[in-house]
């Protein structure tokens, strides 16, 4: 089959991908958009193995099945909680790959024009599939094939190590701290100008070594860029990786001259972005400031505190809620450590089976991974449509006789509203304390991952739940009658 | 520790200050009870059920001062059972300290612990202890009932075949606790009720309760968390234009509740006699300030009068006894909170822990010393008031102006966008390569095409986003699919180990995000 067959089935795929990405607008239409996803692809791997200029195939092959058992074996094993360390880890895949792609593409031009210079006429007419391409182009197409595989390894090595560190923050193997070596950004920045100077030279063409120094430097970048993020900016970090492995894909696209690559490539880099810039909105910070840092740094002495922090017993929530006609639910990261979502949800269906109007308020950073939180009451059962975002039910806390905070802080502080040197002033806030009660499930009086004082855990309304979110509601749950 | 209830000896009160429910969970807080035999009576608890609920009956009012380590009463201490007090004793009650300063010395004297249940500071913590409040919502609802039972008509609109009956009128000055509690039953019993008070902030509670605030035009002048939710004195020309709002009510209210009081104050004079003569005959006042002089200027404490134009008055200062039941059960379950405070350990052992805000503020004598007036709490009862911004209005020339302004802003940096990525693409067409360019376009398109698809994805649903995405950024296959068939060895390793990751990454991140999106269920 030739380029043409091949073209036109990148051409549906294409199509498959933004339909698949289009069809997330909606829960029910996102159940037959993630098929577009699969189709597309299978379209497009057959098409490219069927293609032209492909050798090797049985190898191929057997690869792609042999990955493919390992990726399916995970995603049925692995826990909603965990679903953000996955992510990232399968971001570290992409990254790798794309800085594998590029080394090779660098091979092939380097043993091209070898047979160039040696004026191999046979060894250059052998030449299939990509290195045939090469073989064609002219200088000044060279130089730009040089820049982009530049790129596409740059991207891929920051990605590669910066998903593997985001992995290890995640899955609790590193430390979520923010962490720096001495010089801080100072060596981020000059090992990005080191890999500017190297690419000058790859250009002159210095040779392959540049390319592998640079790729160690990206390395470096990578690590030291995502080690100085603490845990709780990790939904920026983790959606920003997502985004450069879309820009890799779409570098390599360029350097590989293929359609397809560089279409998906800025579908998912595009997606990466716009995520990021939610999360970053979420929290009121620019990108640069999470990137540059994380928590801690106040703009000023934090307001005094009044008052105390009131404890409450089981029987007394249960009495409460006994009594509520309408409960508004806060999860945060706590609930996903606890894994508390199951008893969550059976203490939702309790209070639906009695007639109250349960809902969840969902914060845009809650958790550890955009859209965390849906997730795992999605996998508890909650139903997704009292399941809603912040804007919309903000407005409806004042009207609601208890707020039920499991497991979140930050994201219900409302210093952010009333203390203007705070470090998170401004950021938007679920605004949980203009309900009638507020019940707050935490396991100590410590403050939260950013170590910001909660006056909301002063207020007078606010009651203390102490102890396992889990452990708690379970306790609670025989007395809801 | 012995908690002991004797019997009221003022005459007419029929509440006692512990039940037999509120004695079986302060025996639970590890004291035993006491009460004197027929202190129930009045209030329908017989001696049998305390008996039954474990509380030692003892015959007469001085065995059990005797006996009883703690004394719960209603009313404050007659001098008779002053003598009684003994050191190291407490007695817990409605003391008013601050009218009865002669008492309070004498309760010093003796050497023992007086807690004032009209003391506990009006903090949220407190409110379960907070008797003045539980009592005055039965005088709030009683008096309803009072009114109700002397006025000689329906209090809600009837239409019948014998003829059309109009809805009562009612009046509620002052919405305190009793003031609430009175709009609460009036309108229930269907009764058009307006309510006043001078706290503007009261307007929502009103509003909230059914009826209508009666809205006076004046500046507000005062923050009523400084006074611990209670209102202030008024200046005169508040009062004089709240008098001449009350007289041009007059004539229409069927039925008038006034609850305005101030702690330790004399009732202030706010229905005058020119009022009650505007008022209809049949009409019924019922001033629950009576105790402390009476809001209405005819009112005698304790009785009911009819004044010459026909209209009642009612003054009497007892109405939570008139409900002598619920009343007891409630003053029990704020006397039975009180103690569990006063026994943190829960072991029977009293701590009068001075530090604490709310014991604090409610014991008036401790140890041989007068500890009245407590120093102010450290919590605010209310939060202060925050000044209001009132957003400026805009008029409609400005708010156009406005508009434009902002659609001009967004014009030009859409503008300066545009234009500079022009240049910055016209620059890369003078030098780059064709084949290059090409590319260039798709790229420019898909990325726009990205970012307008992907704003409209829900935002519940970003974690299966991030999945899918991850998945389709695996079409970094092709590339390892196109190298794996050179010839040289290294780049066959890379590519296939290539191959292999990503081949990981497509199924894993295909079927993980089906698997969440399975998971989403509609109720």
């Amino acid at each position: 089959m030739d380029y043409g067959f091949t073209t036109a089935a990148y051409v549906v795929a294409a199509i498959l991908f933004i339909l698949s990405l289009g069809g997330l607008s909606g829960q029910e239409s996102a159940k037959r958009a993630v098929w577009y996803g699969i189709f597309g692809m299978a379209l497009a791997v057959l098409a490219t193995l069927a293609g032209p200029g492909l050798g090797n195939w049985g190898l191929s092959v057997v690869l792609v099945a042999a990955g493919g058992t390992i990726g399916w074996y995970v995603a049925q094993r692995v826990q909603m909680t965990e679903m953000p360390q996955l992510v990232a880890a399968m971001h570290s895949l992409v990254g790798l790959a794309a800085v594998f792609i590029g080394f090779n593409a660098e091979y092939e031009m380097v043993r091209i024009a070898g047979l160039t210079a040696a004026g191999d006429a046979e060894g250059l007419a052998a030449l299939t599939g990509f290195a045939q391409k090469v073989a064609g182009k002219t200088a000044a197409e060279i130089t730009v094939l040089q820049v982009e595989v530049f790129l596409g390894v740059f991207i891929g090595a920051v990605t590669f190590t910066g998903s593997v560190i985001a992995y290890g923050k995640l899955a609790g193997r590193v430390t979520s701290r923010a962490i720096k070596l001495p010089g801080g950004h100072a060596l981020n920045a000059g090992a990005a100008l080191a890999s500017l100077l190297l690419l000058a030279l790859y250009l002159q063409g210095a040779g392959a070594w540049t390319l592998v120094l640079m790729s160690l430097l990206a390395f470096f970048i990578g690590y030291h860029l995502i080690m100085g993020i603490g845990g709780a900016d990790m939904p920026v970090v983790v959606s920003m990786l997502n985004s450069y492995s879309g820009w890799a894909a779409a570098a390599i696209g360029f350097s590989l001259s293929n359609d397809l690559l560089i279409v998906t490539g800025a579908l998912v880099g595009s997606s990466g972005a716009i995520l990021s810039y939610i999360m970053c909105k979420a929290m009121n910070r620019s990108f640069v400031s999470v990137i540059l840092g994380g928590f801690g740094n106040t703009a000023g002495p934090a307001l005094a505190i009044e008052g105390e922090q009131v404890a409450i017993d089981a029987e007394s929530v249960a009495a409460l809620l006994n009594d509520a006609e309408s409960v508004i639910i806060v999860p945060g990261y706590g609930m996903a450590v606890a894994q508390a979502q199951g008893s969550v949800s059976e203490l939702t269906r309790k209070l639906r089976a009695r007639g109250k109007t349960v809902r969840f308020g969902i914060h845009p950073v809650a958790g550890r991974l955009p859209g965390h939180m849906n997730v795992l009451l999605a996998e508890a059962k909650v139903p997704y449509d009292i399941v809603l975002e912040m804007d919309e039910i903000n407005d409806d806390f004042p009207q609601t006789d208890i707020a039920i905070v499991i497991g979140s802080n930050d994201i219900v502080n409302p210093a952010a509203q009333e203390d203007p040197t705070s470090p998170i002033a401004g950021m938007p806030v679920l605004e949980v304390w203009k309900a009638k009660h507020v019940i707050v499930s935490k396991r100590g009086q410590g403050t939260g991952y950013s170590g910001i004082e909660n006056p909301l855990f002063y207020k007078e309304n606010t009651r203390m739940f102490y102890g396992d979110a889990k452990k708690s509601l379970d306790a609670l749950m025989p007395m809801i009658d | 520790m012995k908690i002991g209830a004797p019997k009221e000896i003022t005459p007419g009160e029929a509440r006692v200050a512990l039940t037999p429910e509120s004695a079986a969970q302060i025996t639970r807080l590890g004291h035993a009870c006491l009460v004197e035999a027929g202190a129930g009576a009045a209030a329908g608890f017989t001696d049998a059920a305390y008996r039954a609920a474990g509380v030692e009956v003892v015959a007469d009012a001085a065995a059990l001062w005797a006996a009883a380590d703690v004394v719960v009463k209603v009313r404050g201490p007659a001098p008779e059972e002053v003598a009684f007090l003994r050191e190291g004793q407490t007695l817990v009650a409605f003391f008013w300290p601050a009218q009865n300063p002669e008492l309070l010395e004498a309760c010093r004297a003796r050497g023992a612990t007086v807690i004032a249940m009209d003391m506990v500071p009006r903090i949220s913590r407190a409110q379960k202890m907070d008797a003045l409040s539980s009592m005055a919502n039965l005088a709030g609802y009683r008096a309803v009932i009072e009114a109700a039972n002397n006025f000689g008509r329906f209090f809600t609109g009837q239409v019948t075949a014998a003829g059309k009956i109009p809805p009562a009128k009612v009046l509620v000055v002052g919405a305190g606790v009793a003031g609430l509690a009175a709009i609460g039953a009036s309108v229930s019993l269907g009764a058009i009720t307006h309510a006043f008070d001078v706290r503007p902030e009261v307007a929502e509670q009103i509003e909230s309760m059914g009826a209508n605030f009666v809205f006076l035009d004046f500046e507000p002048s005062q923050d009523g968390a400084a006074t611990g939710g209670y209102a202030a004195p008024q200046s005169e020309e508040f009062r004089a234009k709240q008098l001449a709002k009350f007289r041009e009510l007059a004539p229409e209210m069927d039925i008038v509740i006034t609850t305005a009081l101030i702690p330790g104050r004399p009732a202030p004079r706010l229905w005058t006699a020119d009022m009650v003569a505007a008022m209809k005959r049949g009409s019924v006042i019922v001033d629950l300030a009576a105790e402390r002089g009476g809001n209405c200027e005819l009112t005698v404490p304790d009785q009911r009068i009819v004044t010459g134009n026909g209209v009642v008055v009612i003054g009497y200062t007892d109405f939570p006894s008139r409900m002598a039941a619920q009343a007891s059960s409630l003053y029990a379950t704020n006397i039975r909170h009180m103690l569990a405070d006063l026994t943190p350990g829960k072991d029977g052992v009293i701590v009068q822990n001075m530090e604490d805000d709310v014991i604090r503020g409610a014991t008036v004598t401790h140890a041989g010393a007068v500890t009245f007036p407590p120093p102010p709490p450290k919590v605010k009862a209310i939060a202060a008031a925050r000044p209001k911004e009132k957003p400026k209005e805009l008029t409609p020339a400005e708010r156009r102006a406005q508009e434009l302004d902002a659609f001009r802003a967004q014009t030009r940096s859409q503008a300066a966008l545009l234009a500079g990525g022009g240049v910055l693409v016209l620059l890369a067409g003078l030098y780059a390569p064709a084949s290059f360019l090409q590319h260039f376009i798709v790229f420019v398109l898909a990325v726009f095409v990205g970012f307008q698809v992907i704003w409209n994805v829900s935002h519940a649903l970003h974690t299966p986003l991030m999945s899918v995405t991850n998945a389709i950024s695996s079409i970094i296959i092709l590339g390892a699919l196109l190298q794996i068939g050179s010839g040289s060895f290294l780049v066959i390793l890379l590519a296939a180990l290539s191959v292999f990751m990503a081949g990981i990454n497509i199924v894993g991140g295909f079927m993980v995000t089906r698997r969440m999106l399975a998971m989403f269920q509609k109720s």
